[in-house]
């Protein structure tokens, strides 16, 4: 089967960019080396369980995870949408979480405190969007009110981050604000790793089950509902996995964009448009797609990247290139 | 397909509007299974309110809808698609799934709501892409096919819904002649599988070959319910489109005799 062998094919890829990854570094590691201590567990250079367990491989599963998850919200949403131009952060999430979490760092809070913000920020912007668009959207198009709704959200969120960094000790908290809004991977730690996971499960998991039922939903409210589908729920558990999703990322990693984009439609344009096949390659392309862009990030250059400023300078020319593809062929 | 006992889909007194104000008032509809009733009336008389009140979308502002005896404002959107599909106007989608998916989606209605479509959903949806002569469209995109064929396909997609009812929206308007026919053919077909048919459009002469009974929608009633060869009058025509219309009866073509529309151009 032709969708099988391209999962597995993206596997193959996915695992080939690991091995490269916990290679490269500050203490180089040759691939050899990797393979036979991820088979054996051992390794004649004492240095390397270290490196491995200690740095690099909470950075591979964070960068993994994440880039998976962006995608496949963004795949999701994209669905929901009914429009290819759909980043996970249409409603709202990024802005809101990057205002709980400058509010966070302006308030001199732990780390823990300024992820847990950050998360509530997401959600609550996301739950105010959705509140919104019900309030004002009966009997319209339901779709387009939420669009609309998110937007006025996002832009009010980010007025009131723009104040906060106004406001921020310039010397200080503004580059740490700063510095949270361009994401980076380098402050994950195995702990928070374990709780952003199970998040990323809860969310990713139902997504993957509902995802032949979004194809339905791409048809626009009135006929996926006489198609026989609750287009309600539907949207709900979409809008409440995807959110949740990124905004679990977010909360820990900062603003990565162009991911949850750009990726749906490399794997759009691999696996087609059924969803079915399409969240699982959007979710294996996005973390190969990340680990690349993290390593990059941390090794390019003696001081740390930040990876959003990547994703962007990447995902732009690319984005142009698949569009330039996808006006000869049609989605 | 089996034969299998008619059923109705019926309203009785009802008012079709929004937020408690109807637009089209008391009105009474009755379709069986096999039957073909088509809905004649200009832009903007109620068509697409009636319509989404017979898809169960909104609910009759007053009166009842009802389908095999029971309510159908009170039925889930699963239970309504078991009884009722629904064809719209053809258009293009954003994402160019392949025609045979298409069809597939028509099986939502047989699903729960975590599953996917197995074998039988499958050899069904090629199945009723044979009924329209489709089958050979199956790994084609459905955005690259012409308007005709798109129809076909989402007739397709509604006959593998499996609903002993179906409402088509203008199913040969934006087509060629030859579509025309064809399409108005398969609509054919499908009443003598049982199906109770449910038909918008804006020529009379399509309700002529499908040689159904007619429905007119005009100024806030459905009215002139009966059958098009004595509904449709040059009068009457006058009073819906406002032009002079000859009506005629055309040659014996071997399936009997039917009746034409021929306007008065000047």
């Amino acid at each position: 089967m032709k969708g099988v062998s391209l999962i597995l094919l993206c596997v193959c890829v996915l695992a080939g960019i690991c091995i490269l990854s916990l290679g490269i570094g500050r203490y180089p590691v040759s691939p050899g080396t990797i393979v036979s201590w991820l088979i054996t567990g051992g390794s004649a250079d004492d240095n390397v369980p270290l490196v491995m367990l200690g740095i690099r491989l909470p950075r591979l599963i964070a960068a993994i995870a994440a880039g998976g998850a962006l995608a496949i919200s963004g795949a999701a949403y994209q669905g929901l949408f009914r429009n290819p131009m759909v980043s996970p952060d249409i409603l709202g999430v990024s802005s809101g979480a990057g205002f709980g979490a400058a509010l966070a760092i302006l308030l001199s809070m732990p780390v823990g405190v300024v992820q847990i913000m950050s998360f509530t920020g997401g959600i609550s912007a996301v739950l105010v969007a959705v509140a919104v668009s019900r309030a004002i959207g009966r009997g319209s198009d339901s779709v387009l009110v939420l669009v609309l709704s998110g937007i006025v959200v996002s832009s009010l969120f980010g007025a009131l981050l723009s104040m906060l960094k106004y406001v921020a000790d310039p010397l200080d908290k503004l580059p740490a604000i700063t510095y949270w809004l361009m994401g980076s991977l380098a402050d994950i730690r195995m702990r928070e790793l374990t709780t952003v996971i199970i998040m990323i499960t809860a969310g990713a998991v139902p997504l993957m089950l509902v995802s032949w039922r979004l194809n339905v939903l791409s048809f626009g409210d009135e006929e996926a509902r006489s198609l026989g589908l609750h287009t309600g729920m539907m949207r709900a558990v979409v809008i409440v996995c995807a959110t949740m999703v990124t905004a679990s990322v977010i909360s820990v990693c900062g603003i990565i964009g162009w991911v949850g984009l750009v990726v749906p439609h490399i794997s759009r344009f691999l696996a087609g448009p059924n969803h079915r096949m399409l969240l699982p390659v959007s979710f294996l392309i996005g973390a190969a797609f990340m680990l690349a862009v993290d390593t990059v990030a941390r090794s390019a250059v003696s001081v740390e990247i930040p990876i959003g400023i990547i994703t962007a300078v990447a995902g732009a020319p690319f984005f142009i290139w698949v569009m330039k593809k996808s006006s000869i062929r049609s989605w | 397909m089996v034969k299998q006992r008619g059923i109705v889909l019926q309203m009785k007194g009802a008012g079709l509007g929004y937020n408690g104000r109807a637009i089209v008032d008391d009105v009474d509809l009755e379709i069986r299974s096999g039957d073909i009733l088509c809905l004649l009336g200009q832009n903007g008389a109620g068509k697409t309110t009636l319509f989404r009140t017979m898809l169960g979308f909104i609910r009759p502002v007053y009166g009842t809808i009802s389908v095999d005896g029971m309510d159908l404002s009170r039925l889930s959107p699963k239970e309504v698609a078991g009884f009722v599909s629904y064809v719209p106007q053809s258009y293009a989608m954003p994402f160019s799934y392949k025609v045979r998916d298409v069809v597939l989606f028509g099986r939502t209605a047989h699903l729960g709501m975590f599953s996917a479509p197995g074998r039988k959903d499958r050899s069904i949806a090629m199945e009723c892409l044979e009924i329209l002569d489709m089958a050979h469209l199956a790994e084609r995109s459905f955005n690259e096919l012409s308007g005709g064929e798109r129809q076909m396909v989402v007739i397709a997609r509604a006959l593998a819904q499996e609903a002993r009812f179906m409402i088509l929206d203008e199913p040969a308007s934006n087509l060629d002649y030859g579509n025309q026919v064809r399409v108005i053919r398969k609509i054919r077909e499908l009443a003598r599988r049982s199906i109770g048919i449910l038909m918008a459009t804006h020529h009379p002469d399509h309700a002529f070959m499908v040689a159904s009974r007619v429905a007119v929608l005009s100024n806030g009633r459905l009215g002139h319910n009966g059958h098009s060869g004595e509904m449709l009058t040059p009068e009457t025509l006058k009073s819906i489109y406002g032009v002079d219309v000859q009506v005629f009866d055309a040659p014996d073509d071997g399936f009997g005799i039917r009746k034409v529309c021929a306007p008065v151009v000047g």
